[in-house]
C-alpha cells in the first residue's frame, strides 16, 4: 500500500475491474484501477465520457446496476475494511455515513415528492439515529451552512422550486450531513452556469476546510480541476494512464492523451488566436479488453511497442505516474 | 448597406412568449426572453453572443431566423427587412441563413438515412437537379470530411462529432452566407469540439462565411470569435472586440462572468481574483426594474433601480450599458 507524507490512505483501491454484460457485448469499462486517497486530500478524476471515471467510484461504493454490471475483481480498502466485499447492509452504512456522494444532475437525484426538509433529514435519522425534532434543527444549520438563504422558510419547498445552483446547495447540505469521511463529487457544477459553478467550487473548499474531509472531483473539465484538486488521475478507455500533483500534471503533462487534451482547449488567458491542436479520431469502443495501448490509434508518438503491448502506470520521477511506452521529455522509447 | 460591410442588422429585437393561464389560456404576463437588443454583424465576421442559461441568446438567434416572430423590432440581411417579407420571399431568403443546432442527438431524424438529411435542404429549394443530388451529397460529406461511404447509413451509427458533421454538411447544402451556430460544441467532449471548431473555422474560410456563434463557453467564444456581445436576461449589456471585452470588460457583469471561467493552470488559479456573485438570474416573466442586473450586482445604486441604463459606446467600438461606466476609465471590481 503506498504510504505518503507518513500517512496512510483513507482510501485505497487496487486493481479494480468491472465490466457490463449488454444485448451488444461485454463493455469493459474499467480495466484494473489501482489509486489511494489521503486523508484531507482533493483528488481530481479527469477524462471524457466512457472514460470509466464514474463507473470506478460507483463501483467503490458498489451503486452500479447488477446485471448488467459486475465487479470483476479488485479492493477497495476504507480503513482497512474491504467496501466490495460488504453485504448491501454494510455498505448502506458507509454510503451516506462515512462517504457520501454528490451527482451531476441534481434535478433527477433529489426526490420530487418529498420536501428539501425529508430528504436532508433522511441520513440524519437513518444513520444518526436523530429524532425529527432534532433532525429538523441540525437541516436548517446545513442549509445555512450552504449557503441557503432564510433556510427555515425553505425546510418545505419541493425541489422544483428550487433553482440548480440551490439543488446543488440542498445535495451538498444531504451529503454533509453525517460529517462523512470521503465526499465524492461526480461532474457536481458541469449542468450549472459559469458564476453559479464557481459559487459552488467555492463551496466545496471552503466546506473542505472546515470538514476536513477528503474529496473525490469527478469532471472532464480541466479548469475546475486546476481550481480544486491537489492531485489528478486522468482516465481513457477504463485505465488511469496519468496521474500526479496539480501544478506537475499541468506544468509537464507527460501521456500524449493529457497533452492532447490540455492542447486542445481554448483558453481565456491565451495570448493570440491559434488553431486548436485536435486529438484526430474518437475513443475506443469498449466491447474488447484493448491488448495495445488503448491511445496508440490517436497517438502521434506511436511506434511498434504500443501496437503490440498495453503500458502499465509507470512509476517517473516522484508523484508522477504515465502509462506510455514513449518518454517524451527524452524523445525516445522508454527503457522498462 | 452592404458598402461598409455589414451584412445583418438587428434593430432593438424585441420577442416575448406569452404566459397562458386558466380554461380560457388567458394571458396573465409574458417572458422576457429578448427585450431590445441591437447590433451589426459584418460579412466575413463571427459574431460571439455569450451569456448564461436563460439569457436569450438562443431565442435571440432563433427570432433574426425568423424561426420566431419577433414581438417588435427589425432584422435587416443583406439590406432586406426579414420581419416584413413571408411566404415566398421568406423562403427565398431562407436559404442564405442556415443554422447548426446544440444537440446533434436531437436534430437529425433517426428515421432518415444521411443522404436523405443532407440532401433534403436541395429538394425543398429545388436547388439541384434531381440526378445531381447524390453527386452533391457526396461532395458535401467530403467538405466537412466523412467518407461519401457515410450516405447510406443512418444517424445512430455515428458518434456526437461526425453527427454534428453531418448537421454541418446539411446546414452548407445550399451555399449559405449566413449561418447561426447554436451552441455548436456544448454537448460534444473536449477532445471532439477541437475538432467541430477547426472545422468550422476551415470552412469559414473556404467559403467566407458570416457565422454568429452562441455559446456559454466564454473560453471557446474568445477563440472562434471577432467581436462578442454579453447577454443577460434579456438584453445584451456590453459588445466590443474580442480583444477589448476580454482584456477590458466594463461591465460587472462581463467582469464576474469572466473571473468565474476556471483556466486550466492551477499556478495561474491560484494567483487569479475571482469575483462571486450572489444569488441567481431573476425570472424573465418578471425581470427587475431599472438595469437587470442590479439585484447581484456589486455596484448598485439607486438610479439602477429606477432607470435602464442607456446603451452607449464608451469607448471606441466599446458598447456598454451600465450606470457605474461613465469614461470607460473607472477602477474595476
Amino acid at each position: 500500500m503506498a504510504v505518503r507524507n507518513g500517512q496512510s490512505p483513507i482510501l485505497h483501491v487496487e486493481n479494480l475491474v468491472t465490466r457490463f454484460y449488454t444485448p451488444e457485448g461485454v463493455v469493459h469499462a474499467v480495466n484494473g484501477v489501482s489509486f489511494d486517497i489521503a486523508e484531507g486530500e482533493t483528488l481530481g478524476v479527469v477524462g471524457e465520457s466512457g472514460c470509466g471515471k464514474s463507473v470506478t467510484m460507483l463501483s467503490v461504493l458498489q451503486l452500479i446496476q447488477r446485471p448488467p454490471g459486475k465487479i470483476e475483481s479488485g479492493e477497495a480498502l476504507f480503513h482497512d475494511k474491504d467496501l466490495l466485499g460488504m453485504s448491501s447492509e454494510e455498505i448502506r452504512h458507509v454510503r451516506g455515513g462515512q462517504i457520501s456522494m454528490i451527482f451531476q444532475d441534481p434535478m433527477t437525484s433529489l426526490n420530487p415528492v418529498l420536501t428539501i426538509e425529508k430528504q436532508v433529514a433522511e441520513p440524519l435519522i437513518l444513520h444518526i439515529g436523530m429524532t425529527k425534532q432534532q433532525a429538523r434543527e441540525r437541516v436548517v444549520e446545513l442549509l445555512e451552512l450552504v449557503g441557503i438563504p432564510e433556510a427555515e422558510k425553505r425546510l418545505q419547498d419541493y425541489p422544483h422550486q428550487f433553482s440548480g445552483g440551490m439543488r446543488q446547495r440542498a445535495m451538498i447540505a444531504m451529503a454533509l450531513s453525517c460529517n462523512p469521511q470521503i465526499l465524492i463529487a461526480d461532474e457536481p457544477t458541469t449542468a450549472l452556469d459559469v458564476t453559479i459553478q464557481a459559487q459552488i467550487v467555492d463551496l466545496v473548499k471552503r466546506l473542505r476546510d472546515e470538514f476536513s474531509m477528503s474529496i473525490v472531483w469527478i469532471t472532464h473539465d480541466l479548469g475546475v480541476v486546476a481550481r480544486i484538486a491537489q492531485r489528478v488521475i486522468v482516465m481513457y478507455a477504463g485505465y488511469i494512464i496519468e496521474e500526479a500533483p496539480v501544478k506537475e500534471l499541468y506544468a509537464n503533462p507527460t501521456h500524449p492523451y493529457t497533452i492532447g487534451l490540455l492542447q486542445s482547449l481554448p483558453r481565456l488567458d491565451a495570448k493570440e488566436g491559434r488553431r486548436l491542436a485536435a486529438i484526430q479520431g474518437r475513443p475506443p469502443m469498449l466491447y474488447e479488453k484493448p491488448m495495445i495501448c488503448p491511445f496508440a490509434p490517436r497517438c502521434i508518438n506511436a511506434f511498434d511497442r504500443c501496437w503490440n503491448e498495453n503500458p502499465p502506470l509507470i512509476n517517473l520521477d516522484g508523484m508522477h505516474k504515465a502509462a506510455c511506452w514513449w518518454d517524451i521529455k527524452e524523445e525516445k522509447a522508454r527503457n522498462v | 448597406m452592404s458598402e461598409n460591410g455589414v451584412l445583418l442588422q438587428v434593430d432593438n429585437l424585441v420577442k416575448h412568449f406569452p404566459v397562458l393561464r386558466g380554461v380560457f389560456q388567458r394571458q396573465v404576463g409574458a417572458v422576457h426572453a429578448v427585450d431590445g437588443i441591437t447590433f451589426d454583424i459584418h460579412k466575413g465576421e463571427t459574431f460571439g453572443l455569450v451569456g448564461e442559461s436563460g439569457c436569450g441568446k438562443s431565442t435571440a438567434g432563433r427570432t433574426i431566423l425568423q424561426l420566431y416572430r419577433p414581438t417588435s423590432g427589425k432584422v435587416y440581411f443583406d439590406g432586406v427587412d426579414l420581419t416584413a417579407v413571408k411566404g415566398e420571399a421568406l423562403r427565398q431568403m431562407r436559404r442564405r441563413m442556415q443554422m447548426i443546432f446544440q444537440d446533434p442527438y436531437a436534430s437529425l431524424n433517426p428515421r432518415m438515412t444521411v443522404s436523405e438529411i443532407i440532401s433534403e435542404p436541395l429538394h425543398v429549394h429545388g436547388a439541384t437537379k434531381p440526378d445531381k443530388v447524390r453527386e452533391r451529397v457526396n461532395e458535401l460529406l467530403q467538405i466537412v470530411r466523412l467518407s461519401p461511404d457515410f450516405a447510406p447509413r443512418y444517424p445512430h451509427e455515428f458518434s456526437g462529432g461526425q453527427r454534428q458533421r453531418i448537421g454541418v454538411a446539411r446546414a452548407l447544402a445550399l451555399n449559405p452566407e449566413f449561418i447561426v451556430c447554436d451552441e455548436p460544441i456544448s454537448a460534444l467532449d473536449v477532445s471532439i469540439q477541437a475538432q467541430v471548431i477547426n472545422l468550422l473555422q476551415e470552412l469559414q474560410e473556404q467559403f467566407g462565411l458570416t457565422y454568429l456563434f452562441i455559446a456559454h463557453d466564454l473560453s471557446m467564444v474568445r477563440h472562434i470569435s471577432s467581436r462578442v456581445a454579453v447577454m443577460y436576461l434579456g438584453v445584451i449589456v456590453e459588445l466590443s472586440t474580442v480583444n477589448n471585452l476580454y482584456t477590458d470588460p466594463l461591465h460587472p457583469y462581463t467582469q464576474a462572468l469572466l473571473s468565474a471561467v476556471p483556466v486550466p493552470d492551477p499556478v495561474v488559479e491560484e494567483q487569479r481574483h475571482r469575483i462571486i456573485l450572489e444569488g441567481d438570474v431573476p425570472s424573465p416573466v418578471n425581470p427587475p426594474s431599472g438595469c437587470r442586473f442590479r439585484t447581484r450586482c456589486p455596484l448598485a445604486a439607486e438610479i439602477c433601480k429606477i432607470e435602464q441604463p442607456a446603451w452607449r459606446e464608451v469607448l471606441s467600438e466599446h458598447w456598454v450599458a451600465c450606470h457605474m461606466v461613465k469614461t470607460g476609465q473607472e477602477p474595476r471590481l
